[in-house]
């Protein structure tokens, strides 16, 4: 056993831990407002990216709008999602708002390889390419700066839903939206609300996602990797989503490396069916009790 | 309400087909069934067979989904399971062929049976994906164990029955569509039994369900098992039809297909499963037609696949906002209008 290089691979993995926490992150919050399970959070990543790519590649602006445009794009398209699919669909079994979330990724991914052609692309440089060393462990200066924004990111988002008015209205209609519309808080927008958030959530970490391996139209596989996570972590807990994201990463760089490329879903998803054996609502989820 | 329809015993009113229009009909479809291979060409005879095991495996899908209520993502790779064992037994051991697609389906309805033991615990979505965690696990399976050959997959002999090759679709034709045809009887025998009834309990609510005393681990792996045997059937017949099992056959995106067919044709519904599948067969099929008519339709061509994964996306969404209850419901609505025609609308 080679201990450093133990510990340089759960570096690594841990810092794309903290990818998959982010992308979790925004797939809470459409969950924990609306209850929504929305499956098409690795394709909505994937129009992130490539609306930054579109912006900075092909339009050639610079990085300070491209990166706003795009996280501001995909939070029109997670507005106009929950307008036109979602609202219609209030009060509907819960299967079948998912089954729209399946057909809104195969939308997607249409879409952009009618736009982009399915060739995979590159997005152009913008992090620091200095390796960074912690200790005796190299960490790939991308994958370390693209945890270390995902890290910034989620803190923030934590502090803004913690004490702005908005994200306070949110925790209120996640807790109870029934009593939530009573105390006066608009509960459609606040569905808007969560589901333009998590876009541009999902938009920030598409970038970062695409810029460490590049973006293709199969890009929304990331997004099954989520969805182990949030199962893991709980559906509904923002700290599940944090700790199952580090706890995924982890799994998936031990599993690549030391059993083989092929193994790193396979462990994924050994992980999600014991997890679900033993703790069907996930590690920090609720509970939920059904009554009659 | 129907009018001539009267009965005089309870087994008048339990009967499958109950009214002599219904039978008609059917008498007519049989005889559709029946001719089509001779008028048509060879491309509708493979679309027929293609239809015809999807119709199959769709209507599988729609008992453990339709009826019992536990969503599914797992359906391909039940097939999977169905024809690598339909592929291994023809290879290997040579067994006749309506023995191995026998025990295709069982060896399917093993898996579904284990997959089906946390319906239990999780359900709803937590389940859904638990299915996505099996498909994925048996690719795996199927793509790093020694006797299913590996990535490179198998190639299946054609099959043979009574003495006679079965190796052009319309040879196929003759096994695949009375399989199917004799699965979609006993789907439709089922929910006339206890069995069925005991599904839809648990699909309208299971807390009940299990106090009005139905074992729910029983039933529900139960459903699990039969949807998977159709499944392995299904399967089965697919590797017969495609003669090539690989990994790669049976991916995730054709569980959603089925789950859409299901979805689009109306769930819950025997008829559902049959328009579904062989709606969302036919049109990628039929896009492809269409564009082949347009002017300058070789440049088209480019924008086929994605236009086909678009529309597909589109399907699932607009049949759920707007028809939520599929083409089953579009059929009766159609019937209804007819019934007194022309003298009342």
């Amino acid at each position: 056993m080679d201990w450093a290089y133990l510990f340089e691979i759960s570096l690594t993995g841990l810092a794309s831990g903290g990818l998959y926490a982010l992308a979790a992150l925004a797939f809470v919050m459409v969950y924990k407002a609306t209850r929504v399970v929305n499956i098409a959070i690795g394709e909505m990543l994937m129009v992130g990216a490539y609306l930054f790519f579109t912006f900075s590649a092909t339009f050639a602006f610079p990085l300070w709008i491209a990166i706003p445009a795009a996280v501001l794009g995909t939070g029109l398209l997670g507005a106009v999602i929950e307008r036109t699919m979602i609202r219609p669909l209030l009060g509907e079994p819960p299967i079948s708002v998912f089954m729209v979330t399946v057909g809104l990724a195969s939308v997607l991914v249409g879409l952009v390889e009618m736009i982009w052609t399915a060739d995979q692309r590159r997005l152009p440089e913008f992090m620091p390419n200095t390796p960074v060393m912690v200790g005796e462990a190299f960490l790939a200066p991308k994958v370390f700066y693209g945890a270390l924004i995902a890290v910034v990111l989620i803190a923030a988002v934590l502090l803004v839903f913690r004490f702005w008015r908005g994200g306070v209205a949110l925790r209120a209609t996640a807790a109870d939206p029934a009593a939530a519309y009573s105390m006066g808080i608009n509960v459609p927008r606040v569905f808007s609300l969560a589901w333009v958030v998590s876009a541009m959530i999902a938009a920030v970490s598409g970038i970062i996602v695409g810029s460490i391996g590049g973006i293709s139209s199969s890009m929304g596989v990331f997004g099954l990797s989520v969805l182990v996570v949030v199962i893991v972590g709980g559906l509904d807990s923002v700290l599940g989503a944090l700790v199952g994201g580090l706890f995924i990463g982890l799994v998936e760089a031990m599993a690549s490396t030391y059993l083989g490329g092929e193994y790193k879903l396979l462990a994924t998803f050994i992980v999600l069916v014991l997890v679900l054996m033993i703790r069907p609502y996930g590690l920090f989820g609720t509970h939920e009790i059904e009554r009659l | 309400m129907r009018i001539g329809t009267l009965k005089e015993s309870y087994i008048a009113d339990a009967a499958l087909f109950d009214s002599r229009t219904q039978k008609v009909w059917l008498a007519m479809g049989a005889a559709l069934l029946l001719l089509f291979p001779f008028m048509a060409s060879d491309y509708w005879l493979y679309l027929a067979c293609l239809v015809s095991i999807n119709v199959a495996s769709a209507s599988g899908l729609n008992i453990l989904t339709g009826y019992t209520g536990l969503v599914s993502l797992g359906q391909a790779a039940f097939m999977g399971l169905g024809a690598y064992t339909v592929a291994v037994l023809e290879i290997r051991v040579g067994s006749p062929f309506l023995l191995n697609l026998l025990a295709g389906g069982f060896v399917a309805m093993l898996g579904g049976l284990i997959v089906g033991i946390p319906s239990l615990r999780v359900k709803g979505l937590y389940l859904a994906i638990a299915t996505i965690a099996a498909s994925f696990i048996a690719h795996f399976l199927f793509a790093n164990t020694a006797f299913t050959g590996g990535t490179g997959g198998l190639t299946v002999p054609p099959a043979q029955l009574f003495g006679t090759l079965l190796d052009t679709s319309f040879r196929l034709y003759w096994v695949i569509v009375p399989a199917t045809v004799l699965m979609l009887l006993g789907a439709s025998n089922l929910f006339r039994t206890r069995v069925g009834r005991a599904f839809i309990a648990i699909r309208d609510r299971d807390i009940s369900a299990e106090v009005l005393g139905i074992p729910l681990l029983r039933y529900k792996l139960l459903s699990f098992g039969l949807s998977s045997f159709y499944a392995g059937v299904a399967g089965g017949l697919w590797a017969y039809f495609f003669r090539v099992v690989t990994p790669e056959s049976f991916p995730l995106s054709m569980s959603i297909f089925f789950l859409a067919a299901i979805i689009v044709g109306g769930m819950g519904t025997i008829l559902g499963p049959i328009l579904g599948a062989v709606f969302m067969t036919m049109v990628p099929e039929l896009l492809k037609l269409a564009v082949d008519l347009l002017p300058g339709g070789s440049e088209l061509t480019v924008f086929l696949s994605p236009v086909r994964t678009v529309l597909f996306g589109l399907l699932i969404i607009g049949f759920l906002v707007f028809e939520p209850h599929g083409l089953a419901e579009v059929w009766r609505r159609i019937r209804r209008f007819f019934h007194l025609w022309p003298f009342r609308n």
